[in-house]
Formats: C-alpha cells, structure tokens, sequence
C-alpha cells in the first residue's frame, strides 16, 4: 500500500500578478501531524502563498492538494479538511463571540445545534468560554485571535493554516496564542502550517521553510538551519540578504 | 471526521445549513447598524414627503397603464422609491463585499467547501432579504402618510421586489468584483446609482421624457432600472409587465453570471488583479 498523502502538498508552485512574480517554483509539504513553519520576511510571498492553498486564487502553475485532495479538482473535500487563521482580522466586530462561530459552522454546513458541543470545548481550550456571549468588539487582540483559532477548528479539520497569527499582539498574547497552537496540534494530532516572520516562535525540531521574494530558499529542522549563522535569525538574515538563491 | 459525516454536510442538506447561516449573519448585521437603516429609510421619504407633495399639482399625469385613474404623484413615485431602496441596498452591499474582501471575511466566507456560486447567491439572497424589510417599512409608513396603495397588491408586489432585489444585487456583486479597494460611495452615486435612478421612470413617466428628447427616451428604455420600477408597479396592481419581466431576469442572469465567473478563483480579476491587498505588518 503506497504511503498515506501529506496533510498539505504545495508542488511547483508559481503565481504572478501581472509582471511580478509573487511565487515561483515553491515546494512545501506538510507531512500528517507535523508542524510546519513557513519563514519569511514580508512581502516573501507568504500571504499569497495561503491565498492559493485556500483556493482564493487558482494556483497558475504547479498544484496544491490537502490530504490528497487537489485544491482546484476537488475543492469541496480540501477545503472540508482546512482550517485556516487569516492574518487579517475576520471576526464580525459587532457580533458575539457565538455569533461568529455558529456563523462558521453554517459555512461548513453545520448546525448550530449540532455545533455547540464543539464551539464550547474549543473556547475552553483558548481559555474563553466566559465570553460566549459577548461582543467580538470588547475583546482584546490577543483574545481575538484565540476565538479565530478556536473558529478555525469548529468544523474539525485535520489540517491548520496560520498566515502570521501573533501580528500586532503583545508578547503576552502572543506567547499565549503560540502555546494554544502547539497544545492543540499535540491534543488534536492537527497537521499545522505556520507562517511567519517572528523567530521565537519557530522551536529548534520544528520543520523550518524559509521563503524570500517568492522563492523557497532553505528547508530543514531550525536547529540545524541555525548552525551556518550561528542562530536561526543570523542564518535567516544570510539567506534572505544574498540575492536569489535556488532551493 | 467520518467520510459519511463529511459528505452529507457538504451535500444539499448542509447547503441549506450554509445558506441560512449567511442570511443570518447578515440579517444580525443589519439589525446592529440601526443608523443604516434609518438612513436608508430617510431617504425615500425626504422623496414623497417634501419632492412628492411639491411635485403633486406641477406634474399631471396622463391616464398610463397600469393605473385606470388619475393617480396622485405620491401614488406615482411609491414603486420608484421603493426601487430605490433596493438600488442603494444593492450598492452598499456590493461596497460592503469589497470591504469584507478588505478586512479578510469574504475570505472567510470563500473557504467554505461549498461551490462559489453558490455562496455568492446565498450572499445575493441576505441581501435581497435585508433590503425587502426595508421596502416593507417604507411602504407602510407611506400608507400611514396617506399614500393610496392598493392592499393585495403589496403581496403580489413581493415577487417582483424580489427579483428586482436580485438584480440590482446582482449588478452589485458584478461591481464588487471589479472595484479594488473600499472606494468613496460618491463615485458608485455619481456612475451608477443617479444615471440610473434618473433615466428611468421612477419618477416621472417616460412619455414627458419622450416630450423633450427622443434619445433620452431610447436610453431610458435600455435602462434595467426601468424596467425593475415598471416591473414593481405592474405587479402593485396585479399585472405582469412580460418586457419589463424579461429584462429584469436576463439582467440579473446576466450580471449573477459575470459576478460567478469575476469571483471564480481561475477566471476572475480578482487572482491576476492582487484580490485582497497583503496587509502591510
């Protein structure tokens, strides 16, 4: 029996606006269980990259498949196994914090009924069930972000996607929004792509993808792509301030 | 996750879950912007109660189907209006999807396993719903003003606002797609809303335009507006306009498929135009 598909299978991927080539040729998988984090400074291709995986653009060359489910081919089943935490704010301010996540349900085609049970262990698990009932907007950004990562959850995917989800979070929050994450993916047994540009957050086993003008240039687990410089950020500034290099 | 619970959520059954859960958000959202709503009542009114009972004796209306008698100017200019409640419920919620598509929820909404069109008529739909609340409001408080407006005919209107709901809404979308970025609201007035709302028979019928300009009159008939008022005030008194109803449904067939094709992620502008900017951190 041939081996079971990674939880996200980014091939060759390549995308341009126009003239600018915002990806090129990038690779990146993200085996059942495994924590990824998706390094790169910003305008790397980062965003455009989950714009794609999300199917929010069609992938123009190269493919995209979750669980072995092509992005483009069979959108329905990758997107029912997708979780996805935006780096923009997607909570609706005015409603509550229910409000929201049944609302995400509804979208995955689940009842509110039915939904609950799950709503309500989440939001134990980020620590915000007492706030159920209350308006997204008298909530903190850090309180925020853990009910996008609960709502990212509601339907049960297996597979998590994380555009920079400590941006403007204040170290508390962020160290908080981090611990949530890794506890979830050891709990859930979740399959987690992490994007960002912070490197605390990015532990020495973790899978490391650094991207740069749109390029993947280094994988491999952080402790041994610090080695070169010394530190994964002394390493990283090498990598990303040389001109393109080739993976 | 079983496989069998995975399918049956994402078959028609969970359509519908979906397809409720987006009417709902929208309907919650309206009902929390109690100032946009009465800023879309007050408009209208300002119209019949100050420009109708200025106009009431200035403008004679000759006898035109579908009324059988002399009507009052405020009788005349009701379906108009009401048009023109759902004009502006189209716009603002087209401008509200390219703000959605700003802040990152129409994002959201775009991840659900369901087919893109299908949750662009969903959001279509939220938007038809809100706007009926509105036109229903207006219209009773012009009955209670003293506006004389046929009772049955309120209910056989209500397909007609509908469609014409879906329309204007469809065009909406359509316009969402193709704008960048939250753009003033003046603009979409100035292009799309007052061309629109002017040439056409909403306010004065369209035999004193051909008075004045042949030209203006051909524009007029071209216009789909038009064709929406005509199609409400014929069904205000029990009648089916079949022009004015062919146009209004290939007008919305029309834009609903351009808005499918602008928002599907191989086609559409919004992959080779940027879609939503990368937010600068």
């Amino acid at each position: 029996m041939s081996a079971p598909p990674p939880a996200l299978l980014v091939r060759e991927l390549g995308h341009r606006f126009g003239n600018r080539a915002a990806l090129a040729d990038v690779s990146v998988s993200v085996p059942e269980g495994g924590f990824v984090a998706l390094l790169g400074p910003n305008g790397a291709g980062k965003t455009t990259l989950f714009s794609v995986a999300t199917g929010l653009y069609a992938n123009q060359s190269g493919s995209v498949s979750v669980f072995g489910h092509d992005i483009r081919s069979a959108a329905s089943a990758a997107l029912a196994r997708l979780g996805v935490v935006f780096q923009a704010r997607t909570l609706d301010a005015d409603l509550t914090v229910r409000q929201n996540l049944v609302y995400h349900a509804a979208l995955h085609g689940i009842r509110g009924r039915a939904a609950m049970p799950r709503i309500i262990e989440l939001l134990d698990r980020v620590g915000l069930r007492e706030r159920l009932d209350e308006k997204v907007r008298t909530l903190s950004g850090g309180q925020a972000r853990r009910i996008e990562i609960a709502r990212a959850l509601v339907h049960g995917p297996r597979l998590l996607l994380l555009d920079e989800p400590t941006v403007g979070l204040d170290l508390a929050s962020r160290s908080d929004v981090v611990r949530i994450v890794r506890d979830l993916v050891a709990a859930e047994r979740l399959s987690v792509l992490w994007a960002t540009h912070i490197f605390d957050e990015v532990d020495p086993g973790d899978q490391v993808v650094v991207l740069h003008a749109g390029k993947v240039v280094a994988t491999g687990v952080a402790s041994d792509l610090a080695r070169p410089g010394g530190s994964l950020e002394a390493s990283f500034r090498q990598l990303t301030a040389s001109p393109r290099r080739a993976a | 996750m079983s496989a069998l619970a995975l399918r049956s959520r994402i078959g028609a059954a969970g359509y519908l879950v979906c397809f409720g859960g987006i009417v709902r958000r929208e309907l919650l959202r309206f009902l929390n912007q109690t100032g946009r709503f009465f800023s879309a009542l007050v408009r209208p009114l300002v119209w019949l109660f100050i420009f109708a009972a200025g106009f009431r004796s200035v403008l004679g209306l000759s006898i035109t189907p579908p009324y059988q008698t002399y009507v009052l100017y405020d009788v005349y200019v009701v379906p108009g209006l009401a048009a023109m409640i759902q004009l502006f419920a189209g716009m603002q919620s087209s401008l509200s999807m390219v703000y959605d598509r700003e802040v990152g929820s129409m994002r959201l909404l775009l991840t659900s396993p369901f087919p893109r069109w299908s949750l662009l008529f969903a959001k279509l739909s939220a938007g038809v719903i809100v706007s009926l609340v509105q036109v229903y409001v207006f219209i009773a408080i012009a009955q209670l003003w003293g506006t004389d407006l046929p009772h049955l005919g309120l209910l056989t209107a209500l397909p007609a606002f509908v469609l014409v709901g879906l329309m204007l809404g469809a065009m909406g979308l359509f316009l969402s797609s193709l704008v960048r970025q939250l753009e003033n609201f003046a603009s979409v007035m100035n292009f799309v809303i007052f061309p629109l709302f002017f040439a056409s028979s909403a306010l004065y019928p369209l035999w004193r335009i051909r008075e004045s300009s042949e030209v203006l009159y051909r524009i007029c008939l071209a216009n789909p507006f038009n064709h929406a008022v005509e199609l409400i005030r014929f069904a205000l008194y029990r009648q089916v306009e079949p022009v004015a109803l062919g146009v209004v449904l290939c007008t919305t067939a029309l834009f609903f498929l351009l808005a499918a094709i602008a928002y599907d992620p191989g086609r559409g502008v919004m992959g080779r135009r940027g879609g939503p900017p990368e937010t600068p951190t």
